[in-house]
């Protein structure tokens, strides 16, 4: 093959390469939480605040709205996150907005060289479909909120899906984490009050900004929709096609912020006359952090029962007290960003 | 996140802090003493600004 066959540019800068995006569950494979049902979203909430796995939605208006993983797609993608307004608010308060993010762990980042002068560019492809067509913004900002770039973008024809391409120029200056918190925010506007506006797009700036002023308020008008998928952030200026994952791959990818299993373990004794009981849990992959830990009990309470250690790798459990049978029916860890 | 309720609970062997028993939006759950724990931060920061206060374990 003829040198002039290979694309250099895009070797040397990683874009041809397996791993190459930077967002997990892209294309909305996961959703641990949900398995496709529908639910209203509650801000800040470990649960009812996140669609499919890594993507969570934040709504502070008087709105309403609805997540859901659905089966609605474009060619070559099987679900998209979908909300849907249940309830409007077409007058935003001045710090009140609507918005999908996903954080990307510092650790992720690293390579990107951010904070530099050898900061590296970004390209996001992402398909969207909405029943509000107008001006969206996207926008990336980092763990201080002290360093913002906007992005705009145009959705042209409702109920359509539309690909978007979009450049994001790397930050020479400003603190962009390379740890397990947060490095990069990226994050959907959908809908945004004045104290987050600002009129500067395509560069970077001072402050924690989501949209223009004429950003589309998503909630001014009920039933509104707006759907997501096949989301890739990766290195260089070009865009490549979508890295599919086999499941597994993603799943495990989705553990280490967040691990649920629905599925009896028993609690065992550990002493002669059956005082003592303790669980050992194995988190599938090592997590972000140490997870807060929810568990669903079974059995009889004896004297005491909940966790007594958690570390990134496992949780044990406990029941003192009892002498007949303990076990858990669902257990959770929760390390998201 | 709605914070309701939080009480230091010690490790039963130990007797030493391993972690906070929290209701959080209405759920029961054990949040580690870990600075990069969402949660645990959140807690904090209640606490620092007045706005909770954790309860001493049984």
């Amino acid at each position: 093959m003829a040198l002039s066959k290979i694309r250099i540019d895009s070797m040397t800068d990683a874009a041809i390469q397996s791993n190459r995006n930077l967002i997990i569950n892209g294309a909305m494979t996961v959703d641990q939480r949900h398995d496709g049902s529908s639910f209203t979203v509650v801000n800040g909430n470990a649960t009812t605040g996140v669609i499919a796995d890594r993507f969570r939605v934040n709504e502070t208006s008087g709105a309403v709205l609805t997540g859901q993983r659905v089966a609605d797609a474009p060619v070559g993608f099987e679900y998209s996150s979908k909300l849907t307004v249940t309830t409007a608010d077409a007058s935003l308060g001045a710090t009140e907005f609507h918005r999908v993010i996903q954080p990307i762990e510092g650790k992720n980042i690293s390579r990107l060289n951010w904070g530099t002068s050898n900061a590296k560019t970004l390209t996001l492809t992402f398909y969207v479909k909405s029943s509000v067509t107008g001006q969206y913004y996207v926008s990336v900002f980092n763990n201080a909120a002290d360093r913002t770039l906007l992005k705009g973008y145009t959705i042209s024809s409702a109920n359509t899906w539309e690909k978007k391409t979009i450049t994001i120029i790397g930050d020479q200056a400003g603190t962009w984490l390379t740890t397990n918190a947060v490095g990069i925010h990226l994050m959907w506007s959908l809908g945004t009050g004045s104290t987050y506006q600002s009129n500067t797009l395509d560069a970077y700036q001072a402050g924690f900004f989501m949209a223009k002023s004429d950003q589309v308020n998503l909630a001014a008008t009920n039933s509104s929709t707006w759907q997501l998928t096949g989301v890739q952030l990766e290195i260089g200026d070009l865009a490549s096609p979508f890295e599919h994952e086999d499941i597994g791959t993603t799943l495990r990818k989705c553990q280490r912020y967040y691990f649920s299993r629905s599925s009896q373990t028993w609690v065992f004794n550990i002493d002669d006359d059956d005082s003592y009981r303790r669980g050992t849990e194995f988190f599938p992959v090592t997590m972000r952090a140490a997870p807060t830990v929810t568990v669903t009990w079974g059995g009889t309470p004896g004297s005491a029962r909940g966790v007594q250690y958690t570390a990134t790798d496992k949780v044990v459990t406990y029941v003192d007290g009892e002498s007949a049978y303990a076990y858990y029916s669902a257990i959770v860890g929760d390390a998201e960003l | 996140m709605n914070i309701t309720a939080a009480q230091n609970h010690n490790n039963t062997e130990s007797g030493t802090l391993a972690n906070i028993k929290a209701t959080i939006d209405g759920v029961e759950m054990f949040v580690p003493i870990d600075s990069a724990n969402r949660h645990y931060i959140e807690i904090m920061r209640q606490v620092d600004a007045g706005k909770l206060t954790i309860e001493e374990a049984d």
